[in-house]
């Protein structure tokens, strides 16, 4: 009876994740207006609570644990806390971000519940606590304009920090990622590449000039080879190409990009032949099987994973997933695959597809081009991230050990993620506000530092004549000085 | 600066300007996103079986829970194996015809091996009928299994495991048009049905010259003898297009620097041409043959016909080798020639080499599985046959053909001449220790008539002596019950 319930509940939870995965979609559709929209994002939600019930139910009906109806219920209460406090205190948000957000977290929760119970109660209770932090970054991220003038602090916090891990590592001979605060493990560079985004938006924004290019290339170097020296890959990897991608579109030379894209594949063979744990991943990459023992294991292991649970998967608790090394983290989505099925694991790339496009859509929406930045450069790290994460697990690409964002276990990966969302989310408030509040705040922020010199300004570049609607904000100014 | 409908017009246009390198970087990773999942597609239909059937995948071991293992059966539908459930619910793997298909067949206890192992996936997959399924789901009943249908043919393997009789060895028996493996049978061997209590004293053989567990068609490695002499000829008739003028007299031996070869039995052939050297085995010819060839172009023809190589066989099997460089001296050069020396192959080498000339040429990937059906008999699965490549031309095949018929109608395989099929083929009596008289008795060739074409069969016996005396009868056996079918 309980096996009958697992086959029936694979196809049950392939279609409930096709319909959410097809509703990502037909509300992009220029024909679709606002009410409709909403109707779509509304259906989403009532799919993720389907899909969430039903594979709960599964590893109820297959452990008989009780503990799983209790964390089930409290995940219930979660979701609806996390969907109720956008409702009310965000109403102009992207409805589809907030969506992608639960329902990724939401498979991430079911399939480490079903890998191991204690690490999924630990994934939820971060979770917690980082979306209580992270709820208040869209409202600062949409007030505080001073983000843009850290240029300095950003790459200085970048370096130094980065450089403790990778001096740490050195000294404990080996690749060491992380470092403990109070007994929790954290990894830095899950976060600097938050900062590091910042830093290229405000570099670029003040200027694209030929020695600011430069400036900016060198400290984005830093970063990548202190990251390649401490053997994060995968993490060098996304950080060049967060900076490609920002700086040719700031520059629109594209020849930045092409050449620098050119400078990373040298780079990338001098790297295999340089350093051995470059050249296993590659060796692992060719033949998985042949070199069974040693270096193909992992994705040996992933790739019996995902072809055994076939297009339909083995069913929650059916399969082996356990078998690969690192499941929970880096190959999460191997276990997703395996025991959800291939149709399941093509809608969760879709589901990020998704979430990437919305980054890009409000990075071409705003105007400012600080923000535009900082959401291409968002958008990037989320993007390449998900690439090299599942990519790596189907043996697409050579497997570089990154997580799935949302969906692996890991707090720190969780939480840097979480950020991500949330300044995006700031991003589609200040969209909000129309462009005429933006000009009044800039005057707002440049009469503070004097007012006269302003006035003169101003009457100087918009050549006398006020218009109707600045003269609108004039008054708001004043009331606002 | 108020907003007149063309100035409107105009800043969207500057916004889509302004956002053509945000579009490009969107359809950019929008293709590799594709890309990815096109490649994820691809690898579910082409690559995951691969993977899926990989001895190192225990994944399959899990279906068991849910499904009784299938049966294994013979093309002419004799069960090779089936699982029997007792009334306590309890499963043991039964294999009605004991030892006759030990190496083929495998065993499931205690590891696996053969169809067993290779096919263990689909003996664990149910394609019963949906609602039967749901049906045994809430009776917490397991669902039947799929069969495995073989292309092994139950009368031939039993001709063969008799023919072979106490001795050790391997017989295997082919269609050369299909690739289909008939019959494979390999002595010393071991009872399927006890493996799981007689385990302690099977592996505790760890010789692997005896031990019952290794496959001798795939896994034995034996000089070949004077079955080599097929592939020297085919070197000659490269290298020589005038070989119809080939002369040698044969005085019984043939001094080299530091060693003589003489004769089998110590015959002496006299004036010979290419086909009579071939026919009648003449070693001391075939070293005369040797010396003339060329070195790299002869190593370069071993390769091309499999030596050094990974046979395409789903089996555990031993790669054939050789030794022979440019730098090579007369005495190894002629031992090469003759099939002695550092020369090793395995039988199923032999076999697929003679399945290339008999199919002119092209040599079929070897299967063991038909097709796989549901429990009921209705096709779940059909593997097809597939060509390997071509190993040696349709003219030199033709050639190669015609020299060994010649073997049967006036040489060393006169044992099958003047029977209702036209055979053809090589026989070989492979010296393998200093003690004289001492050989592995060979042959391989194929028989075929109009309506029932051709099959392929090699048959080896460990220290049985003269392969015309030996080896040729234990053929002529299956071939006379492939055709009397």
């Amino acid at each position: 009876m309980v096996h009958l319930i697992t086959e029936l509940s694979k196809y049950t939870m392939i279609i409930l994740f096709a319909l959410y995965t097809y509703q990502c979609f037909s509300s992009l559709k220029r024909s679709v207006d606002k009410e409709e929209q909403a109707e779509k994002y509304r259906s989403q939600v009532v799919y993720m609570y389907l899909f969430h019930l039903n594979a709960y139910a599964v590893l109820f009906a297959s452990t008989l644990n009780t503990e799983i109806i209790k964390f089930y219920a409290m995940q219930v209460v979660f979701f609806a806390v996390v969907q109720i406090c956008y409702a009310i205190f965000y109403k102009r948000v992207s409805k589809l971000v907030v969506n992608n957000m639960c329902m990724l977290l939401c498979i991430g929760f079911v399939m480490l519940t079903r890998l191991s119970y204690e690490h999924a109660v630990k994934q939820f209770q971060i979770a917690v606590i980082a979306m209580a932090l992270t709820m208040l970054i869209p409202y600062f991220i949409s007030k505080w304009e001073f983000l843009r003038n850290l240029t300095w602090v950003y790459a200085l916090a970048g370096i130094t920090m980065l450089g403790v891990v990778a001096v740490l590592g050195a000294v404990s001979h080996g690749a060491k990622l992380s470092f403990s605060v109070a007994g929790i493990s954290v990894q830095p560079s899950e976060f600097i590449k938050i900062i590091f985004v910042f830093f290229v938006a405000s570099m670029f924004y003040e200027s694209t000039e030929f020695m600011q290019v430069v400036k900016a290339t060198v400290v984005a170097g830093l970063h990548v080879i202190i990251l390649v020296l401490s053997k994060d890959l995968g993490a060098g990897l996304i950080f060049f190409i967060a900076y490609m991608v920002m700086l040719y579109v700031a520059t629109r030379k594209l020849y930045y990009f092409a050449g620098g894209l050119l400078c990373g594949a040298a780079a990338s063979v001098v790297a295999y032949f340089l350093f051995n744990h470059v050249r296993v991943r590659v060796v692992a990459w060719q033949d998985p099987l042949a070199v069974f023992e040693r270096e193909g294991n992992q994705v040996s292991n992933s790739l019996f994973a995902i072809g055994t649970g076939g297009w339909f998967g083995m069913g929650l608790n059916q399969g082996m997933p356990n078998k690969i090394p690192e499941v929970k983290q880096d190959f999460i989505f191997s276990a997703i695959s395996e025991e959800l099925g291939g149709i399941f694991a093509i809608c969760l790339i879709l589901v990020c597809v998704s979430c990437f496009l919305m980054f890009l859509n409000i990075a071409m929406q705003i105007k400012d081009v600080f923000y535009k930045l900082v959401a291409l450069g968002l958008g990037t790290l989320y993007g390449f991230q998900v690439l090299l994460s599942v990519g790596g697990d189907i043996k697409f690409i050579p497997s570089t050990g990154v997580t799935l964002p949302l969906v692996s276990y890991g707090g720190s990966s969780l939480l840097s993620t979480l950020i991500i969302f949330a300044v995006i989310q700031g991003l589609y408030l200040l969209r909000e506000r129309t462009e005429q509040e933006k000009e009044a705040q800039r005057i707002k922020e440049t009469s503070k530092k004097s007012s006269g010199k302003n006035d003169k300004k101003r009457r100087k570049r918009k050549g006398g004549g006020l218009s109707h609607e600045e003269n609108i904000h004039g008054t708001k100014v004043k009331n606002l000085d | 600066m108020k907003k007149t409908f063309t100035e409107r017009k105009s800043k969207t246009s500057t916004k889509r300007a302004r956002n053509r390198e945000f579009v490009i970087i969107t359809y950019l990773f929008v293709a590799v996103f594709i890309m990815m999942m096109g490649y994820f597609v691809y690898f579910q239909v082409f690559k995951s079986e691969d993977f899926i059937n990989s001895p190192y995948n225990t994944r399959q071991n899990t279906f068991a829970e849910h499904v009784t293992r299938g049966q294994i059966l013979s093309s002419d539908e004799k069960v090779l194996a089936q699982t029997v459930v007792g009334e306590d619910g309890r499963e043991t793997r039964y294999y009605p015809y004991g030892a006759m298909f030990a190496h083929a067949v495998g065993y499931d206890s205690n590891g696996k091996s053969g169809i067993e192992s290779f096919g263990n996936f689909n003996l664990l997959r149910s394609h019963a009928f949906f609602l039967e399924q749901v049906i045994n789901g809430i009776q917490d009943k397991k669902n039947p299994g799929d069969n495995v249908v073989t292309t092994l043919d139950y009368r031939l393997q039993e001709a063969a495991y008799q023919a072979l009789g106490d001795n050790r060895g391997a017989v295997i028996a082919m269609e050369p048009s299909t690739g289909k493996i008939l019959t494979m049978v390999s002595k010393p061997d071991f009872d399927p049905n006890t493996i799981a209590d007689n385990w302690e004293s099977i592996i505790s053989n760890t010789d692997s010259e005896n031990s019952v567990l290794v496959n001798r068609v795939t896994q034995g490695l034996y000089p070949p003898g004077s079955t080599f002499k097929i592939l020297t000829t085919l070197e000659y008739l490269r290298e020589n297009a005038n070989y119809e003028d080939y002369h040698y007299d044969c005085t019984g031996s043939i001094a080299m620097d530091n060693t003589e070869i003489h004769c089998y039995d110590n015959a002496v052939h006299g004036a010979e041409n290419l086909q009579k050297s071939f026919a009648k085995s003449c070693n001391t010819s075939y070293a005369n043959i040797g010396l003339g060839l060329n070195k790299t172009r002869f190593a370069g023809l071993c390769k091309e016909l499999l030596f050094d190589t990974d046979l395409p066989v789903s089996y555990p099997s031993n790669k054939s080798s050789f030794v022979l460089d440019s730098k090579s001296n007369a005495d190894e050069v002629t031992q090469m020639a003759i099939g002695q020396g550092e020369t090793l192959v395995t039988p199923m080498h032999m076999a697929l080499i003679t399945s290339a000339i008999a199919n002119n040429g092209t040599l079929m990937r070897p299967s063991i599985i038909d097709h796989t059906e549901n429990y009921r008999g209705v096709t779940v699965k059909k593997f097809n046959f597939l060509p390997y490549g071509t190993l040696l031309s349709e003219s030199e095949a033709k050639k190669m053909q015609e020299f060994m018929s010649l073997v049967v109608s006036e040489g060393t395989g006169s044992k099958l001449s003047g029977q209702s099929y036209h055979a053809a083929g090589k026989t070989g009596s492979a010296e393998f220790s200093n003690i004289k008289g001492e050989s592995h008795a060979w042959f391989t060739g194929y028989a075929s008539t109009e309506e029932k074409g051709s099959i392929v069969v090699t048959v080896i016996v460990e220290n049985g002596g003269a392969g015309s005396t030996v080896a040729v009868p234990i053929a002529r056996q299956v071939f006379d019950t492939y055709f009397a079918l």
